[in-house]
């Protein structure tokens, strides 16, 4: 029997809206200060946990080695860090707050059953900056969920909440859906963490234009944006650019929703990217991968269906990390360009000019900037640039993944909601449905789990605090 | 032969790859990470390196019903029951119990009976003891070929496996790693130290990895007692029976208790645990070989305690009749897991190197 049916509607303290990392911070936080608290998970058990099944590790200050992490890694660099990707677009207050607060947060996640192991082959770059989850984020999922229900947190799957009542300056009902049924409740307190609207291609169409279509969602079908959108047309206030997704280029080949980690593919830069036309159109050797990753998304999304191309002979086939599916292999590019459906006589006439334009690459070295270039190309290549020209040759094709969006609710370092009027008396939001507070563009390894971390502990104390 | 297996074995190992978020569970997603493409040998290698701890599978985004359908454990345990039907000498006997416990049971009656008859047929030829029932010299002779021609059908094994993993003359460092992980049973800690996810769900408990140690070093003392014993017969002119201040008794006791309680313990969890992440087809078969296991032991126990009475001779017969069929099936039942398990990681540990 539901916990929804087993209960009056005003038996809660704290209801929380959303099960992943966020929420479920948000929720031990808050029954630990005594509270009774419910969370409405959406999705069903095996794939509760919103995005932050997919997420690996949490980027963290400090002052001196912490756990698993090394050396130091202070506020200023960090947000040093952070103002590099997001261009200046976040709020310093909150990113101070988020920041500063993390150290404390990791020997609270440990306690909490969270386990953090070294950083992971082929991620050196980030051994001082970010702790992963041992097991990555479903294991620190099943950890809070053990937490939150041994300190009698009630869980309810497959709980679509569908509208928040926002009466007089603070939220009276709650309205869920479970099993074809309806449920009112009447929670104290409401903490929102039910993540961004990437997962409903209507509304990411209508943001971004028809191009969205092609696209494909890295992270969890269930972020479709119910409550956000039910919030915002209530008028609470939100904060980040309604237009914009968090994108990076994957492997074509990839499921529509929820492909994660493995569909990443890292060999752009020993490749030349063409499009359905087989033409070259971006710098594929600009900067180092990691770098670069992200902007290959929109590269890809600007391309005629949304398609992108990488060409790559057998030279390069072991320098970059193995992806989910095998390359697409054939021993001439004409037969590489029948199995990937290019036109083959373009194809082997991109690569002959970008071949011809190749000089001397005695100086090749494959992870650092190595400045072996092309010459009197368009576009270039800048670095990494080798002759296409040894059999076999291998190819992948390459889509759009969306990773999150940004549009999400304005909150105070309180994680408090607000409307035009002032703050909504039990409302507070966690997670990725308040980062583009933080995050207005751009993104940073491991913070998407710091900011849900962070907040959600905070949401979780205000709220257990005004339920008493 | 099972090219099925292997071909979803790699398909899963190569999605492992591209992932990698489990890499400090085990020894087997170092091992996964070290290649880039998986031959037969390597993915016989990862299934018997696995200790089917289960915390790759609650931890993976990656499982049904998503459809990459991952389930890690099941197939390297279908992979490495089968690597085990190929690998036995005489081949058919692996088929046979390593997958029923009815079967193994049947083994156990066979045992029961043959000793039955060797106290009739036989008796004691003047002994005393346990010796009135059957001479020590009947002992010797039926129990002598059933300890050493499993021996020599594991050695046959352990050298096919050897050799289809590519294993190279070992160093004393090897064995020093292989061995210091099979004492502690490390790949059973989770590498954080809490244990695995064995018997319920996602939670990590020690219960299974101090269940196996009990069983292990259970066992290890009771053959102990027995070798102890064989050298002071021999060596000493000391025939049985020993007092219970002797080291036969002490080690044999010890070994008892604690084999008796791993094997119920072991029993326990496998009846709670999840079937479907591991090779169902071998259940029985496992449950079969821990349930003589664990009769060995009790058996045994009771014989040490009723030895004075009249239910000696019985006791005696069903105690020599489990050990009989326990170490004629050694190679073709649950046992011959610890000494691929220990090729594994003989095998992983130079590979590391």
């Amino acid at each position: 029997m539901s916990p929804l049916d087993r209960h009056p509607a005003d038996h809660w303290d704290v209801a929380i809206i959303g099960g992943g990392n966020a929420g479920l911070c948000a929720a031990i936080t808050a029954a630990e200060a005594g509270a009774r608290v419910i969370v409405l998970e959406t999705a069903p058990k095996p794939y509760r946990g919103g995005n932050s099944r997919h997420t690996r590790n949490f980027r963290c200050m400090h002052e001196g080695p912490l756990s698993v992490l090394v050396e130091r890694y202070d506020e200023e660099e960090y947000l040093e860090d952070l103002l590099k990707v997001t261009g200046g677009r976040t709020d310093e207050g909150l990113a101070r707050l988020a920041i500063r607060s993390s150290q404390a947060c990791l020997p609270w996640m440990e306690a909490h059953g969270v386990r953090f192991q070294p950083s992971l082959s082929g991620t050196l770059s980030l051994a001082r900056t970010n702790a992963f989850f041992m097991g990555g984020g479903k294991s620190l999922v099943n950890a809070y969920y053990r937490t939150a229900e041994g300190l009698g947190v009630e869980v309810c799957y497959e709980a679509g909440v569908t509208h928040l009542e926002l009466e007089g300056g603070r939220i009276t009902r709650v309205d869920v859906t479970q099993g074809g049924q309806s449920f009112s409740l009447t929670p104290r307190a409401v903490v929102v963490a039910s993540g961004g609207f990437q997962a409903d291609l209507d509304w990411l169409t209508r943001a971004w234009g028809p191009a969205a279509k092609n696209f494909l969602i890295r992270g969890t079908p269930y972020n479709r944006g119910v409550v956000l959108a039910d919030l915002l047309a209530q008028g609470v206030e939100s904060v980040g650019d309604p237009t914009q997704c968090h994108a990076v280029a994957i492997d074509g080949r990839a499921p529509k929703f929820d492909g994660g980690i493995v569909t990443r593919l890292d060999c752009v830069p020993f490749s030349i990217v063409v499009n359905r036309d087989a033409e070259r159109f971006y710098d594929e050797g600009e900067d180092v991968w990691p770098k670069r990753y992200a902007i290959w998304g929109r590269l890809v999304a600007a391309q005629p269906d949304q398609v992108g191309h990488v060409i790559i002979d057998a030279k390069s086939l072991e320098l970059f990390m193995p992806s989910v599916f095998p390359p697409i292999r054939g021993e001439t590019l004409d037969e590489l360009a029948g199995k990937m459906g290019l036109p083959a006589d373009r194809l082997r006439a991109t690569v002959a000019a970008f071949n011809a334009a190749c000089g001397d690459t005695s100086a090749f070295h494959p992870t650092e900037l190595d400045g072996v270039a092309t010459t009197g190309i368009e576009p270039p290549k800048t670095n990494w640039a080798r002759p296409i020209d040894t059999p076999p040759f291998y190819g992948y094709a390459l889509r759009t993944g969306v990773t999150f969006t940004y549009l999400g609710l304005k909150v105070d370092a309180r994680a408090q909601c607000c409307t035009a009027s002032g703050p909504i008396e039990n409302l507070w939001a966690a997670g990725e449905t308040m980062a583009g507070s933080i995050l207005g563009q751009g993104y940073l390894a491991g913070f998407g789990m710091t900011i849900g971390t962070v907040f959600g502990r905070i949401a979780g104390q205000e709220a257990a605090a005004h339920a008493r | 032969m099972h090219a099925d297996l292997l071909q979803e074995a790699r398909r899963q190992s190569e999605i492992c790859n591209a992932c990698r978020y489990c890499e400090s569970y085990c020894a087997v997603f170092p091992a996964i990470h070290r290649e880039r493409a998986f031959a037969d040998a390597d993915l016989t290698q990862l299934a018997n390196l696995c200790h089917n701890c289960r915390n790759c599978y609650y931890a993976c985004q990656y499982t049904a019903p998503h459809e990459f359908a991952l389930n890690l454990p099941k197939i390297l345990a279908e992979l490495r029951q089968e690597s085990w039907d190929d690998f036995a000498w005489p081949r058919g006997f692996a088929r046979l119990f390593q997958r029923s416990g009815t079967a193994i049971a049947l083994a156990a009656v066979v045992g029961l009976a043959l000793m039955i008859w060797a106290a009739r047929a036989i008796g004691p030829a003047g002994g005393e003891g346990f010796y009135a029932v059957l001479s020590h010299n009947a002992m010797v002779a039926i129990f002598a070929p059933a300890f050493l021609l499993p021996l020599a059908s594991l050695g046959v094994s352990l050298r096919r496996y050897w050799r289809h993993v590519g294993g190279r003359p070992l160093t004393r460092a090897d064995i020093l790693a292989a061995f210091g992980s099979a004492a502690r049973m490390r790949n059973l800690a989770g590498g954080h130290g809490d244990g695995c996810n064995f018997e319920d769900e996602d939670r990590f408990s020690q219960a299974r990895r101090i269940a196996h140690q009990l069983v292990m070093y259970g066992f290890l003392l009771c053959f102990a007692a027995t070798s102890v014993a064989t050298v002071m017969h021999y060596a000493f002119a000391m025939p049985a029976p020993y007092p219970l201040l002797s080291l036969p008794k002490l080690f044999g006791i010890t070994g008892g208790v604690m084999l008796a309680a791993g094997t119920g313990w072991m029993v326990a969890l496998k009846l709670r645990a999840d079937r479907a992440l591991g090779d169902a087809s071998a259940w029985g078969g496992e449950i079969g070989f821990v349930l003589l296991l664990g009769l060995v032991a009790v058996s045994g126990l009771a014989l040490y305690a009723l030895g004075q009475t009249a239910a000696m001779p019985g006791l005696l017969a069903l105690h020599l009749g489990a050990v009989l069929a326990f170490f004629l099936l050694t190679p073709f039942t649950k046992m011959a897991h610890g000494f691929y398990r220990l090729a594994a990681l003989l095998r992983e540990a130079q590979s590391r190197r």
